[in-house]
């Protein structure tokens, strides 16, 4: 069993409309390559030419900001829920 | 309507049509109502305007939805009041302040709420939804009234008392959040995605943010059609930062105004700052944080337009202040006393902004300045009761004269 990953709408195309994906991965950086080779041009639409996650791609970890965490470094394991979420607007 | 012609990707440029989308498939990036400006510039004129409702809709013809159909509380066209007390006290002498808490549910967020409802409404969503920080919940709950819509609204636990029961008033499902704003707005994009509602912050964000340009439109006419030299603005997301620099840019597009010379100045609250705090370490990517402040509507940690409210700066050669969070009720304090205008926390951070970019010298005495007042201070009502006090007496002229008037 791997580690689940929410996808949000605008992803769903590229993942065959699944809204959760299954991967095995250690790491962030490790579950988009994992998420690539699955789902050919996940990668591109989550990090940019610098190897930095795209500035509009919010990616948490059990609820936590990835930014408060090692950024694509941040560990995972099997029992975590990552989620990709796109940038909401203010309220 | 007719003139808002697709949705275009902010980032990579990539169109879409007008449907109810806020992310561009491709890049992530934030998606923006693009105009026929040649068509628009053909058909609007002053004389249109000044012909038009006392309300946001007078600009319709720069809005994109189809204005004689809107979800309209009679939103907008809110005063512009010189606030020379104020201004004497600041060392200015062409001090204006925007009182936008005089909306309908007593908040800027009326306009984008009344934009974002009626694009609900024409896509014939049932039910009307947000995350918030306060204000929006409001606002949102009330249209919803209006439009006969279902409203779902979520906001953090921990909001003040004025915001909750003011947005549940109208009859919504309201649910606090065991969380922050971002906890919120993660819960809410998630949601998103699994119901057919329209999210105004979420998936009709892009008509949503359009209304904010109002803000800039009014200023320019109110100050007889030109733009101001200084926008004083409180930030959260930064939405409403870049669109009343969109909206003054329009109106020089358009030849309705002469050529904008207006500096953009951002204000936030130290304990929560990330747009000012990656302005001031000269970088253009907000590092996101944990909110700690009492300026509960401007506590977003992680800002979806931060970056372009940088470039928003740049672009308009303003700045950034970081206002020590002891100094906002003094900000209030300051307006309330002089000006007769109470504001709520967002406010109290622009007045005492505004007060440091004076000391700084970043405003002249003489040039035309205008603080945005986006909310109510009877919203927040927690943040100044401590400062406040009345005395209570028996009804005699005597207790009157010994506890009052020789106390």
């Amino acid at each position: 069993m791997g580690v689940t990953v929410r996808i949000p709408a605008p992803l769903r195309r590229v993942t065959n409309d699944q809204d959760r994906v299954e991967v095995d991965a250690e790491n962030l950086a490790d579950m988009v390559d994992a998420m690539e080779e699955q789902f050919p041009g996940i990668k591109e639409r989550l990090i940019d030419e610098t190897g930095s996650l795209r500035h509009f791609v919010n990616i948490y970890v059990n609820g936590e900001d990835v930014q408060f965490l090692q950024g694509l470094e941040t560990a995972i394991k099997a029992s975590d829920e990552v989620s990709i979420v796109p940038a909401v607007a203010g309220g | 309507m007719a003139f808002a012609s697709a949705l275009k990707c902010r980032e990579c440029g990539r169109e879409y049509p007008t449907d109810p989308l806020n992310v561009c498939e491709f890049c992530f990036g934030p998606l923006e109502v693009a105009y026929d400006y040649e068509a628009i510039s053909r058909a609007i004129s002053r004389e249109r305007i000044q012909n038009g409702p006392l309300t946001m809709w007078r600009y319709q013809d720069l809005l994109p939805v189809d204005g004689d159909h809107a979800v309209d509380l009679q939103t907008g066209f809110t005063p512009l009041m010189k606030a020379p007390n104020l201004g004497r006290l600041l060392g200015l002498d062409h001090l204006y302040i925007k009182n936008d808490a005089v909306n309908p549910t007593n908040s800027f967020k009326d306009r984008v709420v009344s934009v974002a409802s009626t694009k609900a409404l024409e896509y014939e969503f049932k039910t009307l939804a947000c995350a918030s920080t306060g204000n929006l919940a409001g606002s949102v709950a009330a249209h919803a009234a209006r439009a006969g819509m279902n409203a779902y609204i979520f906001i953090p636990a921990d909001l003040e008392r004025g915001k909750v029961v003011g947005a549940a008033i109208y009859g919504p499902t309201l649910v606090a959040i065991n969380g922050s704003y971002d906890d919120v707005n993660r819960l809410c994009s998630e949601l998103a995605d699994t119901y057919p509602w329209a999210f105004v912050n979420i998936n009709m964000r892009p008509y949503y943010a359009e209304g904010s340009k109002t803000l800039g439109y009014e200023v320019a006419e109110q100050l007889g059609w030109q733009a101001p030299a200084h926008c004083i603005v409180p930030s959260a997301s930064g939405s409403m930062f870049t669109k009343i620099w969109k909206g003054l840019k329009e109106f020089e597009d358009l030849e309705l105004i002469p050529k904008v010379h207006t500096h953009m100045h951002m204000t936030q609250a130290a304990g929560c700052a990330p747009i000012a705090e990656a302005y001031e370490a000269g970088v253009t990517r907000v590092r996101p944080v944990k909110p700690n402040s009492i300026a509960k509507s401007l506590a977003i940690g992680n800002p979806a337009d931060g970056y372009y409210s940088l470039k928003t700066i740049q672009e308009s050669d303003g700045d950034a202040t970081i206002v020590p969070e002891d100094e906002v009720v003094a900000g209030i304090q300051m307006l309330a006393e002089n000006e007769g205008i109470f504001t709520e926390t967002a406010g109290g951070v622009v007045i005492s902004g505004l007060k440091r970019l004076v000391e700084r010298g970043a405003i002249k005495r003489d040039e035309v300045t205008v603080a945005y007042i986006t909310g109510n201070g009877l919203k927040t009502l927690e943040a100044v009761e401590d400062t406040v006090r009345s005395v209570t007496i028996d009804p005699t002229t005597s207790s009157f004269e010994e506890q009052v008037l020789n106390a």
